[in-house]
């Protein structure tokens, strides 16, 4: 089979340029094993993070000619071959070298999110149905991907006052939890700024596990935070109380 | 030469960031320990994740007529009464617990439609006991973990290698390694080390296992001076994907066959009748990856050397629903539709049922301040792991680990390390910086698992199995001279390198185990020695570092009482 031409990202937080490696095509052949393939035969040093190999760990987050995509589920037969692959970091996350990325941002935005909270005096009895919606937020595999392509963090740099669609899905999957006490609106409003996102679903979109972000998560949270915090009763009660009520 | 390394301190050091790791990092928070865990990759990512079918736990939600003693006995019969008794007691009676702690965290299984956990059924499993969530438990459960870790407060130390355990006389003191990212050294000074570092399988050519399976934690033990047991018994799971090439090894869950499916040679024979006529597709593992492997072998395997499974008998939406990620596995990396048509399966070398030998109450292992849990330890399984049992061990035996390694660290006086150890451990690492124009480790490592793969397969002999130990002394001589290029900073070649010094360990205690058990039983099938032995079924073996020599003996299987017994040996 033909061979593939390969313009991979090398470099570091000082900076760096595209290397252009050939890699023999093989059937069924994905990104990932090409990165692999270089590593074992042109380049040991090459930086790429990795496991499951099967879409389940989201590990190996790249932007495959301008895409993001997890590589090892991107097939080289989905590509066109007639000019060089494009293999580049995710964006939105400072380099550390070649493909990884420092995605670290992402875990202390995780810590602050409040755990589950169970009902005081729980049966423990939940039902197929209540549980299919949750079930959906929680095939999320932390690729990152949506985080990469959300604008708000791609674009405008908000990692201080914005969440970003990650979390967003953590803290659905624990909202909508049917035996969850614990109320996250304050959280969503003011520490995670739920209000910065616009509803353009880039993040929809780049989801490998196809999990509704924009319209299953978000929305339905946008929504509670504005019931909460801008329900127009609620306000005018505030108004002439002339007290803030929490 | 002096070498610049920070230092952490801990009562608890936790080596591994899966099942077993996360729950024993929980248990020792809870029992006021301070605690570090470091693991190879991001948080979230460890091996678990990847597991599909289910948590075995006999909570009779489903077939209610279940009990721990049902549970206990599978799990025996299904390791060929090689395991440790007490252990797959405790494993039988704990693991209906820590899967209600599990939902009591928020972990969210599918249900019954009375409103419990719903359970369903696996190989060699009597009752419907498997817990799950579709084909994606494992991630449920490590999320489940990672979340309740982060809400006590757990330090974790990611991108992180253990490449040595620090001794102080006899016992644990720490552990040296390197940041993954920059390469610096770190050192973990601490009371109790718990070893939850995973299996073996990439010392293997096709694997379901993920590059971080490189049995460091036993390597690390083994040349700490701990005991390794049982090592002959590698699981081949029967069901890999075989095609196309850059997805062989990778799993198909044995959901697949707990939801019904079939599986037929190429001329359309259900072979299992052959095999296994009572319990069919539902056989253990050990037997349903010899069957296909003989089907290929004896020329009735499909064209790219497997066996189908199907499933498409099953409703689309219902295959969809209960195995999600089987379907679109197949679909995107191997234009597959499991709802329409079979999938070509082979076997795949997935777990390790030996390891680190334990005592059964508190995973310690025989050097003092040394745990370990999960598939780094050995004794629960066996000869033969059953499906469904591993994410129970690392719940039940995580929890005991870091229980009694917390209860460790209350009785030791923390004391200085040693810097000369703290040095060597530099030197070892730097070593193949220094060394130009050696080999590289990529060439070694294909190498080794050519070797592992084609002479201490799923069917060995003698002939082979010396070979084996042949090749692995020359490939041990290469990785002494080998080097490697670029710097410290992110650098894989230089990790592999590391790593694989843990594989040829552990490599050479595979072989040399499975050349001494002249018998077949469970995983371990020798093609010389096809029958049971009653004699080798009393004996475990046991692997030691003497010197700079592996050593191994045998050492009697403890024998169960006699109420246990007469509860295995029931005709049901």
């Amino acid at each position: 089979m033909a061979d593939a031409i390969f313009e991979v990202f090398r470099g570091d937080r000082e900076g760096g340029q595209t290397a252009t490696y050939r890699v023999p095509i093989a059937p069924g052949m994905v990104v990932l094993d090409a990165l692999h393939h270089i590593q074992g035969h042109q380049a040991p040093d090459l930086a790429v993070r990795w496991n499951c190999k099967a879409g389940k760990c989201g590990s190996c987050s790249a932007e495959v000619n301008g895409r993001p995509r997890l590589t090892c589920k991107t097939r080289m037969d989905s590509l066109p071959l007639d000019k060089p692959i494009t293999v580049q970091p995710m964006k939105s996350f400072p380099v550390i070298k070649d493909l990884v990325t420092d995605v670290s941002w992402n875990y202390r935005v995780n810590k602050k999110i409040p755990a589950f909270t169970p009902k005081p005096g729980t049966d423990w009895k939940m039902y197929q149905p209540d549980v299919d919606r949750v079930q959906e937020f929680r095939k999320c595999i932390e690729c990152f991907l949506c985080q990469n392509v959300c604008h708000v963090l791609r674009e405008h740099d908000e990692m201080e006052h914005f969440g970003g669609p990650r979390f967003f899905v953590r803290v659905a999957g624990l909202e909508m939890h049917p035996l969850d006490s614990k109320s996250r609106t304050r959280l969503l409003k003011e520490e995670l700024g739920i209000g910065l996102c616009n509803i353009t679903k880039c993040c929809t979109e780049v989801c490998p596990e196809e999990i509704h972000i924009t319209d299953n998560a978000i929305i339905p949270l946008k929504e509670r935070v504005v019931d909460e915090f801008y329900d127009p009763l609620t306000m005018l009660v505030r108004k002439i109380r002339g007290a803030k009520s929490d | 030469m002096t070498t610049e390394f920070e230092t952490h301190d801990h009562d608890v050091l936790i080596i591994g960031a899966g099942g077993a790791g996360l729950r024993a990092a929980l248990e020792a928070l809870s029992q006021g320990a301070t605690v570090g865990v470091v693991c190879k990759s991001l948080l979230g990512k460890a091996h678990t994740v990847m597991a599909e079918g289910g948590i075995a736990a006999a909570m009779a939600n489903v077939d209610h007529a279940d009990d721990w003693r049902t549970h206990f006995r599978d799990t025996m019969r299904g390791g060929k009464f090689l395991n440790s008794w007490r252990m797959a007691q405790l494993h039988a009676q704990e693991a209906p617990d820590r899967v209600r702690e599990l939902e009591q965290w928020g972990a969210l299984f599918d249900r019954t439609e009375d409103g419990n956990i719903l359970q369903r059924a696996f190989g060699g499993h009597t009752f419907k006991r498997l817990c799950h969530v579709g084909d994606r438990t494992g991630l449920e459960m490590i999320r489940t973990l990672q979340d309740r870790g982060v809400q006590l407060g757990i330090d974790v130390f990611m991108e992180c290698t253990v490449s040595r355990l620090l001794k102080d006389g006899d016992r644990i003191a720490g552990a040296f390694g390197y940041w993954r990212e920059q390469g610096r050294f770190v050192v973990f000074r601490a009371k109790s080390v718990v070893m939850a570092t995973g299996g073996i399988g990439k010392a293997y050519k096709i694997t379901s296992n993920s590059w971080e399976y490189t049995g460091d934690g036993m390597a690390l033990a083994y040349n700490a001076g701990a005991d390794l047991m049982d090592m002959e018994f590698v699981q081949f799971h029967p069901t890999g994907m075989v095609w196309p090439p850059g997805v062989q090894g990778l799993l198909v869950t044995e959901a697949v066959r707990g939801e019904g499916g079939i599986l037929r040679n190429k001329l359309g024979e259900r072979f299992m009748e052959k095999y296994d006529p009572k319990r069919m597709e539902l056989s253990t593992r050990d037997v349903v990856a010899r069957s296909i492997y003989t089907e290929v072998r004896e020329g009735r395997g499909t064209e790219h050397g497997g066996a189908y499974l199907d499933i498409s008998h099953k409703p689309a939406e219902y295959v969809k629903k209960k195995l999600p990620s089987m379907y679109h596995q197949f679909k995107e990396l191997a234009d597959v539709d499991i709802t329409a048509g079979p999938m070509e399966v082979g076997p795949t070398c997935h777990y390790m049922m030996g390891g680190i030998r334990v005592e059964a109450e508190t995973a310690q292992a025989s050097v003092p301040g040394l745990f370990a849990a999960g598939e780094a330890a050995a004794g629960l399984h066996g000869a033969n792991r059953l499906g469904g049992n591993s994410l129970s061990d690392l719940l039940v035996f995580g929890r005991r680990a870091g229980f009694a390694a917390a209860e460790h660290a209350r009785t030791i006086q923390s004391k200085p390390i040693d810097s000369g150890q703290v040095q060597d451990g530099a030197r070892e690492m730097l070593a193949p910086f220094e060394r130009k124009s050696g080999e590289n480790p990529y060439t070694i490592h294909r190498d080794l698992q050519e070797t592992m793969q084609s002479l201490v397969g799923i069917f060995r002999n003698k002939e082979d199995l010396i070979r084996g130990l042949g090749e692995l002394e020359k490939l041990k001589e290469r990785a002494a001279h080998m080097s490697v290029e670029g710097s410290r900073l992110f650098n894989p070649g230089w990790h592999l390198a590391q790593d694989l010094n843990s594989m040829l360990i552990v490599s050479e205690a595979v072989t040399r185990s499975a050349l001494a058990r002249e018998e077949s039983r469970g995983a371990h099938s020798r093609i010389d020695y096809p029958d049971f032995d009653a004699a080798w079924g009393t004996k475990n073996n046991v692997i030691a570092r003497e010197g700079n020599a592996m050593k191994l003996r045998q050492s009697p299987v403890p024998q169960m009482p006699v109420e246990l017994k007469q509860l295995v040996t029931e005709e049901k």
